[in-house]
C-alpha cells in the first residue's frame, strides 16, 4: 500500500507539482476550448485565441498567488 | 523547420541544466565515496531511462490517434512548463531563493562521510543508490521533456541528439573542471526552458482540441508553424512583465 501511495504521489508531485491550480486552470481551459469546437460553431481562429488568452491568464493568476503568498 | 529548431534547442537546454544538478550527485559521490559504485548506479540509472524513453515513445507514437496524441502530450507540457516558467519568475524577482549548486554538493558529501559502509553485490551501496536516484529523478524530467517534443514535434531523435548534446557538454564541463557547475545561469536556461514548454504545450495542446471535432482532425493555427513565434513571443513578454512588477516594489524600497 506504501508502495502505491508513494509511486502515485511522486507522478502527482513529477506532474502537477507545487501549485495544483495551474493544472486545474489548464484543464478548465481546455474544457472550454472543447466545448467551443463540439458545442459551437466557433472558427479555430477564436478557438485558438481564446484557449491561449484563457491559459496565459491561468499562468497570471498562478504567479500573482504565488507572489502574494510570499509577501 | 521552426519544430525541429524548437525540439533540438528545449531538449538541448533542459537535458543541460538537469544534468548540472545530476552532475552534482555525481561529483560528491565519486570524490567522497567511490568513483566504481557511483558509475554503476550513473549507468544503471541512464539504462532505466533509454528503456523508459523507447517503450513510452513507442506506445504513445503508436497507439493514439495524432489529434488526442497532441491534446494529451499539450495538456501535460503546458502544465509541466507553466511550473518552470513560474519558478523562474518568481526567482528572477527575489521572490524565491536561487539554486545554489555548491551549498547542495557541501550537504551531499556531508552526507556521503556520515553514511555507514554497507557493500552489497561488491559496490559502495550507498554510492550506487545516492548516484542511481540522482541521476534517474534528474532524467526522468529529461526523458518527458524529450518525449513530448519528439513524438509531437515529429522527431524522436532529434529530441534524443538535443538531451545527450546538452549531457555532453555538462558532463565534459563537470570534468574538466571537476567540480560542480555553479556558475551555470541555472534560472536564465530554465527561464528559457519554460518559456519553450509553455510555447509548445500551448500550440500543440490547442492543436489536440481538434479531436473534440466531428472530423477529429488537428485544429489548425491561423498562419500555421508561424504562430509558434508570436506564442513565444507573448509568453517572454509575460514574463518580462511579471518579473519588472514583482521586482518593482523592493527596488524603491532598497
Amino acid at each position: 500500500m506504501r508502495l502505491v501511495s508513494g509511486f502515485a504521489h511522486f507522478w502527482w508531485d513529477f506532474v502537477v507539482g507545487d501549485d495544483w491550480r495551474i493544472a486545474a486552470g489548464v484543464v478548465v481551459v481546455l474544457g472550454l476550448g472543447a466545448f467551443l469546437v463540439s458545442g459551437t460553431s466557433a472558427s479555430a481562429s477564436l478557438v485558438a485565441a481564446v484557449t491561449a488568452g484563457g491559459i496565459m491568464l491561468v499562468a497570471i493568476g498562478s504567479i500573482v498567488a504565488a507572489a502574494l503568498r510570499s509577501r | 523547420m521552426t519544430n525541429a529548431v524548437g525540439v533540438v534547442v528545449a531538449t538541448l537546454l533542459a537535458s543541460g541544466v538537469e544534468f548540472v544538478e545530476a552532475l552534482t550527485i555525481v561529483l560528491a559521490m565519486g570524490t567522497t565515496r567511490e568513483w566504481r559504485s557511483t558509475w554503476f548506479g550513473v549507468g544503471a540509472a541512464l539504462g532505466v531511462l533509454a528503456v523508459v524513453t523507447a517503450l513510452a515513445g513507442y506506445a504513445l507514437q503508436s497507439w493514439l490517434p495524432e489529434a488526442l496524441l497532441q491534446l494529451i502530450v499539450g495538456t501535460l507540457l503546458l502544465i509541466f512548463g507553466l511550473q518552470w516558467l513560474r519558478k523562474a519568475i518568481l526567482r528572477a524577482s527575489g521572490l524565491k531563493a536561487l539554486h545554489d549548486e555548491d551549498q547542495t554538493y557541501r550537504e551531499e558529501v556531508a552526507a556521503a562521510r556520515a553514511a555507514g559502509d554497507e557493500r552489497r553485490l561488491g559496490l559502495d551501496w550507498f554510492a550506487f543508490v545516492v548516484s542511481f536516484k540522482g541521476v534517474l529523478l534528474e532524467g526522468l524530467e529529461v526523458v518527458f521533456i524529450v518525449i513530448t517534443f519528439g513524438v509531437n514535434g515529429g522527431s524522436v531523435v532529434l529530441a534524443v541528439v538535443g538531451a545527450a548534446l546538452g549531457a555532453m557538454i555538462v558532463v565534459a564541463a563537470g570534468f574538466a573542471l571537476h567540480r560542480p557547475l555553479a556558475r551555470v545561469p541555472e534560472n536564465t536556461i530554465k527561464f528559457a526552458v519554460g518559456l519553450m514548454l509553455s510555447t509548445f504545450g500551448t500550440f500543440w495542446s490547442v492543436e489536440g482540441l481538434g479531436w473534440f471535432a466531428p472530423d477529429d482532425a488537428s485544429l489548425e493555427w491561423p498562419g500555421g508553424d508561424a504562430a509558434l513565434p508570436v506564442l513565444l513571443a507573448l509568453w517572454a513578454l509575460l514574463a518580462w512583465a511579471a518579473v519588472r512588477l514583482l521586482s518593482a516594489p523592493r527596488e524603491e524600497t532598497a
